[in-house]
């Protein structure tokens, strides 16, 4: 597989191509954590959740969790990736007072999941795909305080021991906008999978993002690894800096040095965290403590049948079954709420208003416009889906005119309500009632005999005819009859 | 009060159910006979109080006729054993004085089962060792002395303490752990019995790890016959440990006695070493005569691999214990010495915490893992110990029962004799008994004789895997042909 063309970047030697790969850590939707019960809930007062094996006692031994590794197979299954009947629990070695083991159980040469793609929506409507080299599951850390004591700094073994799943990618990806895009991506099929919540802020998703430059199609740059992104924005500016950074280096006769770096999002930089030399020797080796993971084909089958309709089937579907442009249906099943609330809604149109790019506008465009401008969630939406099935219904069955409907929209928005009822209460209905439209023509033709011949002479001057029916009526009168009746009357 | 605590488990456990005494007064003979020994250093912590209150509940219990299979035997715990709010240290400076707020798995099951807890027992530090020495609380002193001498010799290691202790009739039993020879070497040297289990026969939740893909618990006592009745409590799936092996726990006791007419017992050559010392060949021959006599036959055999199961050990072993000890970091228990930095306090810690020995194996350990050795040596140890599994495998697939092997290269030897210039001669102590752990299998050592100064010898049996009860049998014929050893009494 090669990988897609990215944007290039110019400096004073000429093109630069970025090769970046990405190694997404997301924690494991799961009740108790990987080798221990203690609970995974977050925002626990400190070492409230912590059993004696996550305070590493003396004599206490870790014990698989097997829905973590159930969510981990599942998640290999959605990448669409090698699921291992066997894989191995390997120790990383090092001292750090997060880690109260020394060591974090982690697997390193035989990983649960091994390689699978992830297909990812660019702008106009290309697409990439992205190669996945390995999933693993290994366990968090906890985390120091150094703001609690004048002289000391101390730990919360809350997160210690939660189940990650690291999430490996070839370097296949070739600019910021296509690991954006690749974030994104892995994060929509997580949330549709319900092994992971995707939640960055709290970090439930995190990315270490390895990037090196070299001519295209040149032999590889040496890389620099960014560690610990939790924003999708921040990934893209730390890429941008750091391609410029390298570039910049290596035109002034420089090499780059192999080291891990990390992003301030404050000043938009990168700066060193450490060299290749100070990096740890992690001394991994199988972890005695823990027999080889191995489960069956027919484990791995039942999970497969039971995986929910992924975003990429649910996106052919929508652009099959109910004629959306592709860019509709990728917005649509980006998130799970997204596409489920536009089914919920064409699933309330009767047979003959079902139409679905008409609802597919009124999601994305309306709904989906107007909750970006609040800063709301799809699941916080003041407008039901049945309520938005209502006023599409209007529309569609000819009660109401589209802008009407946006009136209506916004009533419902504010007030909430049922949108037929509020259409009859409040005299919204569209007026179909040719008499009626018909003297409102006539009354205005009458009033503009000057605009009458212009329109004569120049048909596409009717619309000024259109525009002043429409405000007269409140918007009520059916705009197509209103052009019949306009085009019969000035002969046009 | 001596006929008390010369008794075995088995007699004990009948005079309990004839109410001939009570289990308080077992309790308090043997720990008037703990107090009157304390020149062994056998015992770290004596728990008195809490035997006597185990000891008035379990003599009440008995009274209404509930007690279970141990039901009022004082035992002692070797010190690697967490135990509920009794402290547990692994006689290492670095636990201090760590009181586990939980009960590891196989002293749970004795404890359920009715015995009583005299105090835990000393061993070397993280149960590194092979005479005792590299305890932090001092060396233990085994209750045999040559003929004529009064230098005192190590009991063993690294569960001296343990065979100290039931050899010197302080305790009726003890709880011990094999991570090389742990248990079999002091048996050896002490006259007492001592039995390694199949890994995964005993759970190791609770026990403090030393390499965790060798260590196992098991029992020493002072007759085959006690080594079974403990290892029946000891023994059992646990879910807290998924290398236990979820399997009936059959009725060891059940296999004392039982014939071991027709069992293909192999003698392997390769366990002849140059320089054995001639007593030992002639125990061993003597042992094969004694099986041969009751009926089994004696085949020789091949274990082509054995001579690098030592070496193999020792990359292995320090690996596994360079990462089980990473957690005495200073941060949440044990001994903290200060330092300027997290780095300098580690470092304070763990020179401070950790005795010679102990940072020897650590430091080979973190070697031999490193990146650029990892496949000279971690990786390769591990394909040797694939092979002497093989080794063994190949020779139960012809049918053998059993493998008979002298228990160790000599008998005990005195203290600070051994070791002091060059570790490895130390480290051939466990020569004869690595292989059992290195394939996982059970090995039995039982005394069967002495060598020319009166100091006991003992003979190893190794089985196949989870078949301790033909080690049980083939045992009892050994110690019913060899007679039982006590030592005199001297302190």
């Amino acid at each position: 597989m090669t990988a897609a063309s990215g944007k290039l970047i110019k400096g004073q030697t000429g093109d630069w191509e970025m090769v970046i790969g990405l190694e997404v850590h997301a924690q494991v939707t799961s009740r108790s954590k990987l080798f221990s019960g203690a609970s995974t809930e977050f925002g626990g007062e400190p070492n409230t959740h912590v059993s004696l094996v996550d305070a590493a006692m003396p004599g206490m031994l870790p014990v698989i969790n097997e829905e973590c590794v159930r969510q981990a197979v599942r998640t290999g299954l959605g990448l669409n990736a090698q699921i291992n009947l066997r894989s191995v629990f390997d120790r990383k070695n090092y001292f750090y007072p997060d880690s109260p083991q020394g060591y974090q159980i982690s697997q390193y040469k035989s990983p649960i999941v091994g390689e699978g793609e992830v297909v990812v929506e660019l702008d106009g409507g290309k697409q990439a795909t992205i190669g996945i080299e390995r999933l693993h599951l290994e366990q968090d850390a906890g985390k120091l305080l150094h703001d609690q004591s004048p002289t000391m700094s101390y730990v919360d073994l809350n997160r210690c021991g939660v189940a990650l799943m690291e999430i490996v990618s070839k370097p296949d990806i070739r600019d910021a906008e296509q690991a954006k895009a690749y974030v994104t991506k892995l994060r929509s099929i997580l949330r549709y999978l319900g092994t992971c919540d995707g939640d960055m802020e709290k970090g439930s998703l995190r990315a270490d993002v390895n990037v090196s430059v070299r001519k295209p199609g040149g032999p590889l740059g040496t890389r620099c690894e960014i560690k610990n992104m939790n924003s999708i924005n921040f990934i893209g500016q730390a890429i941008e800096y750091e391609a410029r950074r390298q570039i910049e280096i290596i035109e002034d006769g420089g090499a780059i040095d192999q080291e891990t770096r990390l992003y301030d999002p404050g000043k938009g930089e990168t700066r060193s965290m450490r060299s290749k030399e100070e990096a740890h020797d992690y001394r991994y080796f199988p972890d005695p403590d823990l027999l080889p993971l191995e489960f069956s084909d027919a484990y791995v089958a039942g999970l497969k049948a039971d995986l929910p309709e992924l975003p990429d089937q649910k996106k052919i579907r929508f652009i099959e079954g109910f004629g959306l442009s592709p860019y509709d249906a990728g917005v649509l099943v980006a998130e799970r709420e997204s596409a489920d609330f536009y089914e919920t809604v064409l699933a309330g149109l009767s047979d003959k208003a079902r139409d679905g790019k008409l609802a597919a506008n009124w999601v994305i465009n309306e709904l989906f416009g107007r909750l970006n401008k609040e800063g709301r969630d799809i699941t916080a939406s003041p407008v039901s889906a049945v309520q938005l099935a209502a006023i599409v219904e209007l529309i569609g069955e000819g009660t109401i005119s589209g802008k009407i409907a946006k009136d209506l929209f916004e009533i419902v928005w504010q007030e909430g309500g049922d949108p037929r009822a509020l259409v009859e209460t409040r005299g919204m209905k569209q007026v179909t009632d040719l008499s009626a439209i018909e003297k409102v023509v006539d009354d205005i033709i009458a009033a503009n005999p000057d605009k009458v011949a212009q329109a004569k002479a120049k048909p596409q001057l009717a619309g000024w005819f259109v525009g002043q029916v429409m405000k007269s009526s409140g918007g009520k009168a059916n705009p197509q009859a209103v052009n019949d009746l306009l085009k019969a009357k000035l002969g046009i | 009060m001596t006929d008390l605590i010369s008794m075995t488990i088995a007699e004990a456990r009948n005079g309990l159910a004839n109410k001939s005494f009570t289990s308080l007064e077992l309790t308090d003979a043997h720990l008037a006979a703990i107090e009157a020994a304390r020149a062994l250093n056998a015992f770290v912590l004596e728990t008195p109080d809490k035997a006597r209150a185990m000891a008035r509940a379990i003599d009440a219990k008995i009274a209404k006729g509930e007690g279970g299979p141990l039901a009022g035997i004082p035992l002692g715990i070797k010190d690697l054993f967490a135990t509920k709010d009794v402290r547990t240290t692994a006689c290492s400076k670095i636990l201090g004085n760590f009181v586990p707020p939980y009960e590891s798995t196989v002293t749970s099951q004795l404890w359920r089962d009715g015995a009583v807890m005299l105090g835990k027992l000393n061993n070397d530090e993280f149960a590194m060792g092979s005479s005792n020495e590299t305890s932090c609380f001092g060396p233990v002193v085994n209750p045999w002395r040559r003929e004529g001498s009064n230098t005192s010799l190590v009991p063993g290691g690294s569960s001296g303490g343990s065979a100290s202790a039931v050899a010197a009739l302080l305790c009726m039993g003890a709880t011990a752990t094999d991570t090389g020879g742990s248990i079999r070497q002091p048996a050896a040297f002490t006259a007492t019995v001592g039995v390694k289990p199949t890994y995964g026969r005993c759970s190791r939740w609770g026990i403090v790890a030393f390499a965790s893909s060798l260590d196992q618990a098991g029992p020493i006592a002072r007759s085959t016959r006690d080594a079974a009745i403990l290892m029946r409590s000891m023994a059992g799936h646990d879910p807290k440990d998924t290398t236990s092996v979820d399997r009936a726990v059959p009725d060891y006791e059940a296999a004392i006695g039982k014939s071991v007419k027709g069992m293909k017992i192999g003698i392997p050559k390769e366990y002849r070493l140059d320089g054995m010392p001639a007593e030992v060949e002639k125990l061993w021959t003597e042992g094969a005569a004694w099986l041969k006599a009751a009926g089994a036959e004696l085949v020789e055999i091949s274990l082509p691999h054995t001579k690098y199961a030592l070496p193999a050990y020792y990359i292995v072993a320090p690996a596994e214990a360079s990462s089980n000890l990473a957690r005495y970091d200073g941060v949440r228990y044990g001994l903290r010495v200060p330092g300027r930095s997290i780095g300098e306090m580690y470092e304070n810690t763990r020179a401070e915490g950790f005795g010679d020995e102990v940072r020897r194996r650590v430091m080979i350990g973190t070697y031999v893992l490193s990146a650029g050795y990892y496949d000279a040596y971690y990786l390769r140890a591990q394909k040797v110990r694939t092979l002497i599994k093989k080794d063994f495998e190949d020779c139960f697939a012809k049918g053998v029962n059993a493998i008979l092997t002298p228990a160790t290269p000599s008998a005990a030897f005195g203290i600070g004799e051994k070791g002091g210039a060059d570790p490895v001669e130390m480290y051939l102590n466990d020569i004869f008994t690595v292989t059992v752990n290195m394939a996982g299998l059970p090995g039995i050592a039982v005394p069967a004789g002495k060598d020319a100064q009166g100091l006991p010898l003992g003979l190893q049996l190794i089985g196949r895997p989870f078949d301790e009860e033909t080690l049980f049998s083939l045992g009892e014929v050994v110690e019913q042909a060899a007679g039982r050893f006590t030592p005199a009494r001297w302190w």
